[in-house]
């Protein structure tokens, strides 16, 4: 038989199970005191001394949700039989800030441009957005005012411009949200009579229903999901990006994130830390630390396998950061596309690529997806997000 | 201890549902604890057919609360009925009786349609309460069923707050179409609830059909694994198997492999959309059907 990890403590199981209730929260599962002791109310119900038990027990307690569910049981064995995983640590050290010339796939080979003084072709076709004012920007306009708006996203890391491109996320979401329910509440004015006011307020007239209360249907607004490709193709946006994802997400607690290159983070309660630069610090390290190739179709069908059914409905509008270059063959992107497109949500497509001069989607999987898109949009300026604002109105 | 959870395993498991370990467990906890169980899975591993059970083995009352979009208080809790109201308060117009009197009258239980949740908590013998696909109500229905699940009661503005006669056994289940409030979680004990590995998934089948063929069964249980294994849009379920093994059997095929045109034919009682019915042709099929 298995032995538990500490034989000759004598501390008693209260103790015992607030040492294994602080390796589960250090685990990332949401316990409290209360469920500390609905975890020792629950012992005394089965036979303590088989372990078994007292693991079902506890899974039935502390897990709450179906990720903590699955990996309870490793969890377990883990505190009481010591078979070694050690609490994992999120931020992965040494990210080099040198990676800035990272190679981009597509980029290098179809644009030729180099690392520098590329925003000068970057930027000027944007003939779609009805600001042809402006035309020519990025450094070519010869000016001492930066316009901070029109600079390649590329160039912007500072602070200041960070915050920037989360104000213009968070501007863009509280314009997609603006929906209304099916439910009624009361108030002032609606289409239809409040009965359950009207007859309360009627006995004080002898029944006559003197006063009219009514309900109307409030808003229900949109819920948002941000998917970020921070691949090696990307990275150059990933941080700007990131703080776009931060400003959809920090303002409500329902908008959910996710980053993915190889595979699929969920990073929404990452984002929502409070100072904006070290969350972006850290994702960028996340992001940094895998780097290479990109699966977007593949990411994709493991965002409609496990997170598509809780976050995904006909209320949602789906945000996929990413420049179509894909590793994996164009039919997964489309594939997966139109299955979450099943879902009944909207499917937009921001690509930095696309406000560069001459851009044609040509890239296998940008023109597999094309067909499942309500928007395909340029995300290569703050300005160029700037603009969709109405578009996502009417959407 | 009253009864220990392999014995509630086995109740359950004679009155044809084969609870997991876990499952069991949490459904033990639950009845000891008196604290509402949440069930988890996808559509199909028979999430709301425990509550069922659960109602049958206890020998008491199912009161069944499906949640859908839109689901309010007054649907779910209780509502005042106005037309009688109206009514009453029209005929004490012309009696004697004082306004408080008749405010009185008309608030009072007889004029108070209970619904599902006012229903289980004030039933004699504790009812076993099934609020099913909690993830189709919105959210703020699930801040109503925070006071109901944690101190068992309900607030009426009118007639004050209503105790609980006895504690039901809420059995809350979600398909995961939503994520459900840490604060409804946190009322819960939790149990997922998967689709059954073959030996549990055969054990079953023949506990609901027991006249099948032994080796036919375990033919049907492989396909029926197998198929998940598939990329499907909607996996088949327990409840689905159980269709077309009673198809099956009906037809009297003792074979898989034995007519591939009447087996395509009977894949309608598990595939259930347009997709996946092109996604299985005849070959895949067989080739399904083959290795079992």
């Amino acid at each position: 038989m298995q032995l538990t990890r500490f034989p000759q403590s004598v501390d008693g199981v209260s103790e015992r199970l607030s040492g294994f209730m602080a390796h589960l929260r250090s685990n990332g599962l949401a316990l409290g005191i209360t469920e500390q002791a609905h975890a020792l109310e629950a012992l005394t119900c089965i036979d303590v001394t088989r372990h078994e038990d007292v693991r079902l027990a506890c899974k039935a307690v502390c897990a709450g949700r179906a990720e903590s569910y699955h990996k309870f049981d490793e969890l377990f064995t883990a505190y009481w039989f010591n078979s070694g995983r050690e609490k994992m640590s999120v931020v992965q050290g040494g990210a080099s800030t040198a990676n800035r010339s990272v190679f981009q796939p597509g980029v290098d080979s179809s644009k030729s441009t180099g690392a520098d003084g590329d925003a000068d072709e970057a930027d000027d076709n944007r003939s779609d957005d009805g600001e042809s004012a402006h035309s020519g920007e990025g450094k070519l306009v010869a000016s001492t005012i930066k316009n901070i708006e029109k600079i390649d996203l590329r160039e912007l890391m500072t602070p200041e411009s960070l915050q920037q491109a989360e104000h213009v996320a968070h501007k863009l979401a509280v314009s997609m949200r603006d929906r209304r329910s099916r439910r009624r509440r009361m108030a002032k004015r609606g289409s239809i009579l409040d009965l359950r006011r009207v007859i309360r307020s009627s006995i004080s007239h002898g029944g006559e229903p003197l006063e009219l209360f009514r309900r109307h249907k409030p808003d229900r607004p949109v819920k948002i999901v941000a998917l970020l490709d921070v691949s090696g193709s990307m990275s150059v946006y990933a941080r700007v990006f990131l703080s776009f994802l931060k400003g959809l997400v920090s303002h409500d607690q329902k908008t959910d994130a996710y980053l993915f290159h190889t595979s699929l983070v969920r990073v929404s309660d990452a984002l929502r830390d409070n100072d904006t630069l070290r969350a972006v610090n850290r994702l960028s390290l996340m992001a940094q630390g895998f780097g290479g190739g990109t699966k977007i179709g593949a990411n994709l069908q493991r965002f409609n396998q496990q997170y598509a059914m809780q976050s995904v409905n006909g209320r949602s509008v789906v945000i996929i950061l990413s420049d179509g270059y894909d590793t994996d063959p164009p039919e997964v992107i489309s594939h997966a596309l139109q299955r979450l497109k099943k879902r009944r949500c909207k499917i937009i497509w921001l690509n930095p690529l696309k406000g560069w001069k001459d851009y044609a989607p040509v890239a296998n999987g940008m023109a597999a997806a094309l067909p499942f898109l309500d928007l395909f949009a340029a995300a290569n300026t703050l300005d160029s997000l700037r603009v969709l604002e109405p578009h996502l109105h009417k959407l | 201890m009253a009864m220990s959870w392999k014995s509630l395993q086995t109740d359950l498991s004679d009155a044809g549902y084969i609870a997991s370990n876990e499952l069991a467990m949490a459904l033990h906890l639950s009845l000891q604890l008196q604290r509402p169980l949440l069930l988890e899975g996808a559509a199909g591993v028979g999430k709301t057919e425990v509550a069922k059970m659960l109602a049958q083995l206890k020998s008491t009352r199912l009161i069944r609360l499906q949640c859908y979009e839109g689901l309010d208080a007054n649907t779910a809790i209780y509502e005042w009925n106005y037309q009688r109201q109206l009514l009453s308060v029209r005929a004490a117009a012309d009696s004697e009786l004082s306004l408080q009197e008749v405010e009185e009258q008309i608030f009072s239980e007889r004029f108070l349609l209970r619904r599902p949740l006012l229903e289980a908590i004030s039933q004699q013998t504790p009812p076993v309460l099934l609020i099913d696909e909690i993830d189709r109500a919105d959210e703020e229905f699930e801040a109503y069923l925070l006071e109901i699940l944690s101190d068992f009661q309900i607030s009426i503005p009118e007639l004050g707050t209503i105790e609980a006669v006895s504690r039901p056994l809420v059995i809350l289940t979600s398909n995961g179409s939503r994520d459900l409030s840490d604060a409804l979680r946190r009322r819960c004990l939790y149990s997922f609830v998967d689709y059954p590995d073959a030996n549990t998934e055969l054990a079953i089948l023949k506990k609901r059909l027991p006249a099948i063929d032994s080796e036919l069964a375990a033919q049907i249980v492989g396909f029926v694994q197998a198929l998940r294994k598939e990329d499907l849009e909607k996996n088949p379920g327990v409840a689905e198997m159980l269709d077309w093994s009673a198809a099956v059997a009906g037809l009297g095929v003792t074979q898989l492999s034995d007519d591939p045109v009447e087996l395509q034919a009977t894949l309608v009682c598990l595939l259930k959309t347009r997709a996946d019915i092109a996604n299985i042709p005849t070959e895949v099929t067989q080739r399904l059907a083959g290795k079992v």
